[in-house]
């Protein structure tokens, strides 16, 4: 038995990454990067309004969070749907209390089924989300059918809220290989969806650059306290501990850094859970130095302090 | 294919020869960062497919990449903190693709063994050759940066065939990373009857399966660790123990698990009886002072 010789071939084995998305820089080598009224910490909140189909198909695969029981799984549906009428609601109490904005990656279904909603969404930030929860982007689909996808979708948003929505987080974090060529096609500036850094850096698409931003695949709700069924309080803690460790990585480093959190109004907006991101919240805003920030806000301002750099 | 792998006799861990460690510790403590890289679009192995979805999986593959980003240099100014020389669990390639990281790492005298080529290159359905290539790429390219000629091995992504472990020991490497059935060295038997080992590596420590496999917190990792520590310190007075915290940049650097993190290092590291050191280290003065008496006494054991 034996592979096949080109299994020990290694084309791409060569200084920086296997692919040409983006430079390969370590963190602790990048120039500084300084926020607004020289903040430390960027607290930056996706909270994400989807749409889960009682139908789906799941094809290629199925996104997180879908129907689960055979047809009609109303258990599921309405548990997702009671985030989008009830748990975004005690979310946005909150973020008002807290004189919060946040950035909510919307699926162009809730934008079109629930137009209200919208409208309470002023003064927050709109992002690109897919057309909802059952049509991943994905490897080898069909362009055209991705291009009227994304389409369809920054339509919907930038039709309802009159926003210019240039901001985009794929349906579970999932493209194809021309995903992010169409997006800078439909006036996106900046999207989520790699998880590699705890900064924004700059990716390289065919038709000009995107920003990457860090949005936490890792810090939500949803990773924490439903798959991995940790207690409400354990998330409070790791809230906390990912903001001490990060403002004294910018007090050490003198740069600033991003906190970023990632929200489900299903998961986090139910009247046990709320407490948990409540009382992250109200810690992390006593500290000096935090600057709440929107996708686009820490897009521009880290854009900005780029032309500095050689 | 085979019902046991052969590869060790059993040996009950009571009444064995004593060990002691250098400085008369009973713990050798040693810490062993993965440094992988993994590929977007790597080739197919028949056996085993490293990313569920179509090209481009980013998810996984951009969730490894932040240990190289972002996480190792976060994790190296911790083990630093702790006077802590790394033990590095090398994807090979790493040294070509990022090579700031393995310099930063030699300057710290850590040691390298060979964690394969790429973490995404399996070795299921190798032939003898292509095994040997591994091994004979991981020896001059980790010789030919480092300066360090390889003593150690942890499978690639844990896969082997039934000859890793012959020709580990026929290049000259002293120990295996990749049994998990003793807290204290034992003896592997190899083909020619080489001296070669199983330094205890860990399953049960290791950052990707307390977070990747269990789900644990980072708060109840930290736990885990000191009842490990605490129950193998007592042991150790008898017979000396060893403790590994195998670790992955890309998990324990995220700050979250990072923050709680430190205190197991502060708490392991306090204990006077407790031997900082690496994997080769470990190998080198067992099989110099405790493989012939192992050998012999699992012999008498089994008489």
């Amino acid at each position: 038995m034996a592979l096949d010789p080109s299994y020990l071939r290694y084309d791409k084995r060569r200084y920086g990454m296997d692919h040409e998305r983006y430079a390969w820089s370590m963190l602790v080598d990048r120039p500084k990067v300084n926020w607004p009224n020289g903040a430390r910490i960027a607290l930056w909140l996706s909270v994400h309004l989807e749409f889960f189909p009682l139908n789906p198909e799941g094809k290629p695969f199925k996104l997180p969070g879908g129907m689960v029981t055979p047809y009609p799984d109303l258990r599921h549906f309405t548990l997702r749907d009671y985030g989008n009428r009830v748990g975004v609601q005690r979310l946005l109490r909150l973020f008002e209390r807290l004189r919060l904005r946040a950035s909510f990656p919307t699926n162009a279904a809730v934008a079109l089924r629930m137009p209200s909603l919208l409208r309470d969404l002023a003064g927050h930030e709109l992002v690109g989300h897919g057309r909802d929860m059952d049509h991943p982007h994905f490897g080898g689909m069909e362009e055209g059918a991705e291009r009227s996808l994304i389409a369809e979708s920054l339509a919907a948003l930038r039709g309802a809220s009159g926003q210019k929505v240039e901001g985009w987080i794929s349906p579970g974090k999932s493209e194809s290989a021309a995903t992010p060529e169409l997006l800078v096609e439909h006036g996106v500036r900046w999207f989520g969806d790699w998880i590699n850094d705890d900064m924004p850096y700059r990716f390289e698409t065919a038709r000009g650059p995107l920003v990457a931003l860090p949005h936490s695949l890792e810090l939500s709700d949803r990773q924490i306290l439903i798959d991995y069924r940790h207690a409400e309080t354990d998330f409070t803690d790791q809230l906390l501990d990912q903001h001490r460790f990060l403002a004294r990585e910018a007090a050490a480093t003198g740069s600033g850094r991003v906190l970023a959190i990632t929200l489900h109004p299903w998961v986090i907006g139910q009247p046990h859970r709320i407490f948990a991101l409540e009382r992250a919240l109200e810690a992390i805003l006593r500290e000096p130095g935090v600057w709440n920030a929107t996708g686009a806000e820490l897009c521009q301002s880290w854009e900005a302090q780029q032309s500095r750099a050689p | 294919m085979k019902d046991d792998p052969g590869l060790y006799d059993y040996w009950p861990y009571r009444d064995r020869p004593k060990i002691e460690w250098p400085g008369g510790k009973r713990l050798a403590f040693w810490v062993a960062p993965n440094i992988e890289f993994y590929e977007l679009d790597p080739p197919l192995n028949p056996q085993r497919k490293a990313w569920p979805k179509p090209y481009p999986d980013l998810v996984p593959y951009s969730f490894r990449d932040y240990g190289n980003r972002v996480g190792h240099w976060r994790m190296m100014e911790l083990l630093d903190r702790h006077k802590i020389r790394g033990s590095v669990s090398l994807s090979v390639a790493l040294i070509d693709h990022h090579p700031e990281i393995i310099q930063a790492c030699v300057e710290r005298e850590w040691e390298f063994f060979s964690h394969g080529i790429y973490n995404t290159r399996y070795c299921y359905d190798m032939d003898e050759a292509q095994e040997r290539a591994i091994i004979e790429d991981s020896i001059e390219t980790v010789q030919r940066a480092t300066g360090q000629r390889i003593s150690g091995w942890l499978a690639p992504a844990l896969t082997h065939t039934e000859r890793t472990m012959d020709l580990l020991a026929e290049y000259g490497l002293t120990y295996t990373c990749d049994l998990f059935h003793d807290d204290q060295p034992t003896p592997v038997k190899v083909a020619g009857g080489r001296r070669f080992c199983s330094v205890p590596y860990s399953l049960e420590m290791n950052d990707s399966i307390t977070f990747n496999v269990q789900n644990i917190t980072p708060r109840r990792y930290v736990e885990i660790l000191k009842a490990n520590f605490d129950r193998l310190y007592e042991e150790g007075a008898e017979s000396g123990t060893v403790m590994c915290i195998p670790l992955h940049a890309y998990l324990i650097g995220q700050p979250y698990r990072l923050e709680p993190f430190a205190e197991a290092l502060d708490y392991i590291t306090g204990h006077d009886g407790v031997w900082v050191t690496t994997g080769r280290e470990i190998a080198q003065h067992w099989l110099a002072n405790y493989y012939d008496k192992a050998v012999a006494d699992i012999a008498a054991k089994a008489a």
